[in-house]
């Protein structure tokens, strides 16, 4: 197999000219570490979402690539999905990071499937389905991944607006407090200070102030 | 098997939630043939924590320690992956010195965690004397980690802009007596893994993936190269001192002649990388440069930095499982806008359907740990035969595969 490799420039350029307007911003980025400071290329593609499933096809087209993870951000209207993707792997230091970032308005979150190019795409597609509440269209399996069975409908663990993780879901583990069928620590807690009054006396108070007792056996669970 | 009754025998034995063998829940489910596996399916999430979801209101400096707690055993990958991407995003320049502390870390890291494997494997096939062999090896690198970051688990020694602890001269002749005594049983260890009639009768054209499914199936790490896709972060893609050692990716036909892509492949692809592992950091202690190791001492700073940044990167190196990917964007907030964790479990399971197709019954332990999964294992399978589903536990599974290799061992 003799594989043609391109720059990141060139990527970028195979993209705007097939797809010219519907291609957004275009970024190239470069890291490199350790002494001989071998650098890292990577090509951040925006486009929109008309164009996107023919780009994935062109990118194959280019390297069968090798898809890390897509990841979405909520940005207010509008929710990104971030298709990371690399190809010229086995090249030493060639490897060339190309992600394919789509914004979808939030009035209409749907995004055609591509596990019929990449069919190991399903399981990340899966997964943005039940955390960014996204619509697949076309995903050959639709069922959840992570979250529990019995989790509310229409909660989104990473949505940022109200469909998000609601307050009452929350546990904090700091206010759970110490159980109260358990023997007294070995060492007396410390006793709380008060911030805005006078500074505490050093050491003669034993019996004030012990800890306040939160309600330990209620907030635990709410099923 | 030919008496089907005694194949319909169901019986549910709880052990769990914790499994004596693998670390973590799964729930299989498979359409069983007689003895043959005719479907698969599974069900993660027996213990998601909501480890992005807490991420996303912390500030950079505090999630490298999360990042340390997200898996037991790649202690370092998460916490790398995680300080590379915020380094990236934040123009951080991490010292010279501090890269090569990484990789020698990480190298660690892969030792024990594929010695660990090998022995999970062995346990797996019945040949428990060799369990024991692998554990007791594996020791030696655990011990080396603590002596060298203070902990055997979550080592807490990755930090924004470089690394916690200096490793240091003095420290050298403990790092090198540890690799002398890899070097010196590794060939006992090829020996017993790959030379033996019976592992090799198990794992031989068992659980077979090609090239092709590995690529499409997106899968990673040494299940990859198992499969001949040469894929290796280290080498794509070099961070910390990678891009300045002398190695390639370990491929099964370097030792083989030819790939297969089966279990046996992915024993011969772990144990040919620990000894590329001693190789690694040998070539690290020899080519350390001198200098600080921590991009600014002074925490309140680095913090500072990171509150400054704005911007989306993508931190990725080469857990012993394979990738491991940290993306965060930050908008000039404390806490990270998005934060997406993807660890090499997560692209390897899909593999699973792939390899379990067709295979006997006895032969889920084996297929389902030979991609190391790191959420493992079979927790509680269910078995659907003659429309019925049955629940088998991991015990049983275990038992069933123990007896066919005693079964095995009797014909050869």
């Amino acid at each position: 197999m003799t594989r043609i490799l391109h720059t990141p420039e060139e990527i970028a350029a195979v993209f705007t000219e097939k797809f010219g307007d519907a291609i957004g911003e275009v970024t190239i980025t470069e890291w490199a570490e350790g002494v001989k400071k071998t650098p890292n290329r990577a090509v951040w593609i925006r486009m929109s979402r008309d164009v996107f499933h023919d780009a994935v096809q062109c990118l194959v087209d280019l390297d069968y690539p090798h898809l890390g993870v897509i990841s979405g951000a909520d940005i207010g209207d509008e929710i990104e999905l971030l298709y990371h993707m690399w190809i010229y792997f086995g090249e030493r230091g060639r490897e060339i990071k190309v992600t394919l970032a789509v914004s979808l308005q939030k009035s209409d979150l749907s995004i055609p499937t591509i596990a019929d190019i990449i069919p190991g795409a399903v399981y990340s597609e899966r997964e943005k389905q039940e955390m960014l509440g996204i619509r697949v269209v076309g995903i050959p399996d639709s069922r959840g991944l992570f979250l529990p069975p019995d989790f509310p409908e229409g909660v989104y663990p990473w949505r940022k607006d109200e469909t998000g993780i609601r307050e009452d879901m929350v546990k904090d583990l700091w206010a759970v407090g110490r159980p109260t069928d358990r023997p007294a620590p070995p060492v007396a807690p410390k006793e709380e200070k008060k911030k805005d009054e006078e500074p505490a006396p050093a050491g003669d108070t034993p019996e004030q102030a012990p800890p306040a007792e939160p309600e330990t056996g209620e907030v635990k669970n709410d099923e | 098997m030919s008496e089907d009754s005694k194949n319909k025998a169901t019986f549910n034995v709880p052990i769990g939630p914790v499994h004596p063998a693998l670390k973590e829940p799964i729930l299989f489910t498979f359409k069983m043939d007689g003895e043959m596996v005719e479907e698969v399916d599974f069900a993660p999430g027996k213990c998601h924590r909501g480890i992005e979801w807490m991420g996303m209101r912390r500030n950079p400096v505090q999630i490298v320690h999360l990042t340390d707690r997200i898996c037991g055993i790649c202690g370092v990958s998460h916490s790398l992956a995680f300080a590379k991407a915020v380094e990236q995003i934040a123009e951080i320049e991490v010292p010279e010195r501090a890269h090569y502390v990484r990789a020698i870390i990480a190298e660690y890291e892969r030792i024990q965690s594929h010695l660990l494997w090998a022995g999970v494997a062995a346990h797996e096939l019945g040949f428990d004397t060799l369990f024991f062999l692998a554990w007791r090896v594996r020791e030696e690198s655990m011990d080396v980690i603590e002596y060298l970051t203070g902990n055997r688990v979550n080592y807490g020694i990755i930090q924004v802009g470089g690394v916690r602890r200096d490793f240091t001269e003095d420290q050298f002749p403990r790092i090198e007596a540890s690799l002398q005594y890899y070097e010196d049983i590794a060939g006992k260890l090829l020996n017993l893994f790959l030379e033996d009639k019976t592992i090799q009768i198990r794992c031989k054209n068992c659980g077979v993936m090609s090239k092709r499914e590995a690529l499409e199936l997106c899968t990673v790490g040494p299940t990859a190269r198992a499969s001949g896709v040469a894929m290796d972060v280290r080498y794509d893609s070099p961070y910390a001192a990678y891009g300045d050692l002398d190695f390639a990716p370990v491929l099964p036909h370097q030792y083989l002649g030819l790939t297969n892509g089966d279990v046996y492949d992915r024993i011969v692809v772990r144990l040919l990388e620990v000894v590329q592992s001693i190789d690694l950091i040998r070539q690290c202690l020899a080519n350390m440069p001198p200098g600080e190791v921590l991009w600014e001492k002074k925490y309140p700073k680095i913090l500072a930095a990171c509150k400054k940044a704005t911007g989306e990167a993508v931190g990725r190196v080469e857990a012993p499982r394979g990738e491991c990917l940290h993306y965060v964007r930050m908008d000039g907030n404390p806490n990270p806008q998005t934060w997406k964790v993807k660890a090499s479990t997560y692209s390897n399971q899909m593999s699973w359907l792939k390899m379990l197709k067709g295979e006997q019954i006895a032969d889920i332990p084996i297929v389902v740990a030979s991609i190391d999964p790191c959420m493992s294992c079979t927790d509680r399978v269910a078995v659907v035969r003659h429309g019925r589903t049955d629940i088998l536990t991991k015990a049983d599974l275990h038992r069933l595969s123990v007896e066919k290799t005693r079964r095995l061992a009797q014909w050869s």
